[in-house]
């Protein structure tokens, strides 16, 4: 067992996917010798070379597209995306290239590209660097999108997002990157798949529906509920796009009443695709609406505003109580 | 736009040229090329091919047989004499007019047909032609074309990438991005740049005011304007750029000075926006009179050449049609098929419900 922070898993987990497989390689904005500006990729430059751990120019479009023409050869490109605002340049790539191009050749070709992006608030930062703006790419078909919530599934899951065959967007908390956790880096018995969602938490009175850095929340939330006797469950969906339907669809059918928790705005956002999931399938069995917390339909606030935006255990709390009055 | 930057755009180009319009060899101090009368025929038959299954491509597409159809011609020589300048072992980024290319690198006409009869979105296997599939977002795939190119050399191959695209296309950010990659990387990628004048109706004008082959040294690369409508010249300035390319030389960008004679596809007007003395102009640049007048003045074809290339043309075109009529439509559930290539949860139950659903209409 070792005890790695969130970032040090991701970063082990990459460097075990490039030893397992010299098609491997790394890109993006400031990967190599900085090690990428939250160090994800710190060391691995000095290890595999220039060749496998490229600097690029600074353009989003550019570096997924040209990791498109590298995936055509037969490489395994993981892409770098600095933060999560800008993700936009490279959309057009991502939404109508490399979501679309094996459909497009029937099955001939494979893209095995791996979008990594650093997303969420809660670090004090700039416009642009605080969104989460998974809805935008779980409404294309063609990518596979997941989110990692702590160290031992960050090891785990860039691995398997790695040796997909299907482009994969692979959400990390920001803001977590520096919690740490023991991991077994030496078996993959424990490991998971990729798209499975995992019961983090067990209770009978509400579900508690998460991802990626609301997680952690949920669960400190869970833990606070205890207290005033109530038992809660929380699910890490760590997928989204599949969605891991029967775990999530079981822990409803449990509980009755469901709180879906995300940093992103609560409209349009990927918690209104669960409510409209769990009401098409579990309508019998809820005791009350599926309700949910999450950002406003504002762009994000300056910081000194973010704590009020983001979802926290009172909010999430609040939104149990009205779950428990129906 | 003052006169004078509309000129740049559109001055009189200092271009490649080993054949006139008239049909006359003429020699150039870095680009000479050496064709058998062999070879000749065999361009000249390539050209009248690729334009006889555009020809029928637009006849289908008006009887309603496609939906719409993006005709090559005028620019047959550019696409005939670049795309034969490629060894197997390149690989070619198209748009979604590059059929003479694809001739050359022998994916099946009919195949290309499937794109604009709807009945798939580009259904050959790129590697096994080495020729990618057509893009419709402008300028896309010549990022694409930088990164394997930085894949070939990463494998330390003898190879080299070729990128289509238009004018229009100079404009777009990926094209630009896709220059500094080539450029920084060093890659072993040629970028061939159509210039038929035209962005659907959008003139030069719009999107550049120099000439765009000079764009390249921005960029820190060189650039080279060849006559788009001599076959040899295309033929001997992207053979160059190639062998530069494969020889860790870095990228080329080639603008070929060409005219598109059609409509930008079969859904255009071109008459709202252009007038009939400039088709009328570029009429006597044809490429394909210029090679037929080369090769019959010169005696190396006879009237019998002609002829039979001619009726291989007539049966390539009724061949096309018969084949394109006889493309069936796709199943419905065909809708599921290859959006992911390892098993997902949400397409399966998709296609279940669906299934279903149609199975409902049965009984
Ligand atoms: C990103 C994008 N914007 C707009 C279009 C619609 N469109 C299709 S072709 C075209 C003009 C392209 O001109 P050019 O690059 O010169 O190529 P040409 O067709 O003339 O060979 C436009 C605007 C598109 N396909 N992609």
């Amino acid at each position: 067992m070792t005890i790695l922070s969130l970032s040090k898993a991701l970063n082990e987990g990459m460097r075990k996917a490039m030893e397992d497989d010299p098609k491997v390689l790394i890109m993006g904005e400031d990967v190599g010798k900085l090690g990428g500006v939250f160090r994800v990729t710190d060391g691995l430059q000095k290890d595999f070379g220039e060749d496998r751990v490229i600097d690029t120019p600074l353009a989003e479009s550019g570096i997924i597209g040209t990791a498109i023409g590298l995936a055509l050869r037969g490489y395994r490109p993981v892409c770098e995306i600095q933060f999560d605002g800008f993700v936009f340049p490279a959309a057009d790539q991502i939404i109508t290239q490399l979501a679309k191009m094996p459909m497009r050749s029937l099955g001939a070709i494979k893209l095995p590209v791996v979008v990594r992006i650093p997303c969420g608030g809660g670090i004090g930062a700039v416009e642009h660097h605080s969104e989460s703006p998974e809805a935008y790419f779980t409404h294309t078909a063609g990518l596979r999108v997941v989110a990692c919530s702590n160290p031992a599934d960050a090891y785990t899951m860039i691995q398997q997002a790695i040796r997909s065959d299907d482009p994969v967007i692979f959400f990390e908390p920001k803001r977590r990157y520096w919690e740490k956790a023991d991991i077994d880096t030496s078996s993959t018995d424990w490991w998971p798949p990729l798209h499975a969602a995992k019961v983090v938490r067990p209770g009978s009175d509400a579900t508690l529906l998460a991802y990626g850095p609301m997680v952690k929340t949920c669960l400190e939330a869970a833990k606070a509920a205890e207290d005033d006797g109530r038992s809660l469950e929380v699910v890490d969906l760590r997928s989204l796009n599949p969605l891991d339907e029967p775990v999530v669809m079981d822990s409803v059918r449990r509980t009755g009443r469901v709180v879906v928790v995300h940093e992103a705005p609560v409209n349009s956002g990927f918690g209104a695709e669960l409510a409209a999931r769990i009401t098409e399938q579990c309508f019998y069995n809820l005791e009350s609406p599926v309700l949910r917390v999450g950002g406003f339909s504002t762009p994000y606030p300056p910081s000194r505003l973010e704590e009020h935006y983001l979802p926290d255990l009172d909010r999430v709390l609040d939104a149990v109580d009205r779950a428990l009055g129906y | 736009m003052t006169a004078e930057a509309s000129r740049g755009a559109s001055a009189p180009p200092e271009l490649v040229q080993l054949l006139t319009p008239e049909g006359e060899r003429v020699e150039h101090p870095d680009y000479d090329i050496d064709l058998t009368d062999e070879e000749v025929r065999s361009l000249y038959r390539d050209l009248v091919l690729v334009r006889r299954i555009d020809l029928e491509a637009v006849a289908l597409q008006r009887q309603g047989e496609l939906g719409i159809w993006a005709s090559l011609l005028g620019q047959e020589a550019a696409q005939i004499g670049s795309g034969r300048a490629l060894t197997d072992a390149d690989m070619a980024f198209p748009t979604y007019r590059e059929h003479g290319v694809a001739w050359c690198r022998d994916v099946d006409p009919v195949k290309l047909l499937g794109l604009f009869r709807g009945v798939n979105h580009g259904g050959w296997d790129p590697e096994e032609h080495n020729f990618h599939l057509y893009t419709i977002v402008i300028g896309s795939q010549t990022l694409h074309a930088v990164g394997y190119a930085m894949g070939i050399q990463r494998d330390d191959a003898n190879a080299a990438t070729i990128a289509y695209f238009g004018d229009g296309a100079t404009s777009q950010g990926d094209v630009n991005e896709s220059f500094i990659w080539a450029s920084v990387f060093n890659a072993p990628i040629v970028f061939f740049c159509q210039n038929n004048q035209w962005a659907i109706s959008e003139p030069l004008e719009k999107q550049t005011r120099i000439p765009l082959y000079r764009r390249a040294s921005g960029f820190g690369f060189p650039g080279i304007r060849v006559d788009g409508n001599d076959v040899f010249a295309c033929l001997a300035v992207t053979r160059k750029a190639l062998e530069a390319a494969r020889t860790g030389q870095g990228p080329t960008l080639i603008e070929a000075f060409t005219y598109r004679m059609g409509a930008h596809t079969t859904t255009d007007d071109p008459t709202r926006y252009r007038v009939a003395s400039e088709l009328e102009a570029w009429k006597l640049k044809d490429p394909i009179e210029r090679v037929r007048s080369y090769l019959f003045k010169n005696e190396h074809a006879d009237q019998a050449f002609f002829d039979s290339v001619d009726a291989e043309a007539d049966q390539l075109g009724a061949d096309l049609r018969r084949r394109c009529l006889a493309m069936p439509d796709p199943e419905p559930l065909d809708i599921f098929d290859h959006v992911y290539r390892e098993p997902h949860a949400l397409i399966d139950q998709e296609r279940a419900q669906f299934a279903a659903y149609l199975e409902g209409f049965a009984q």
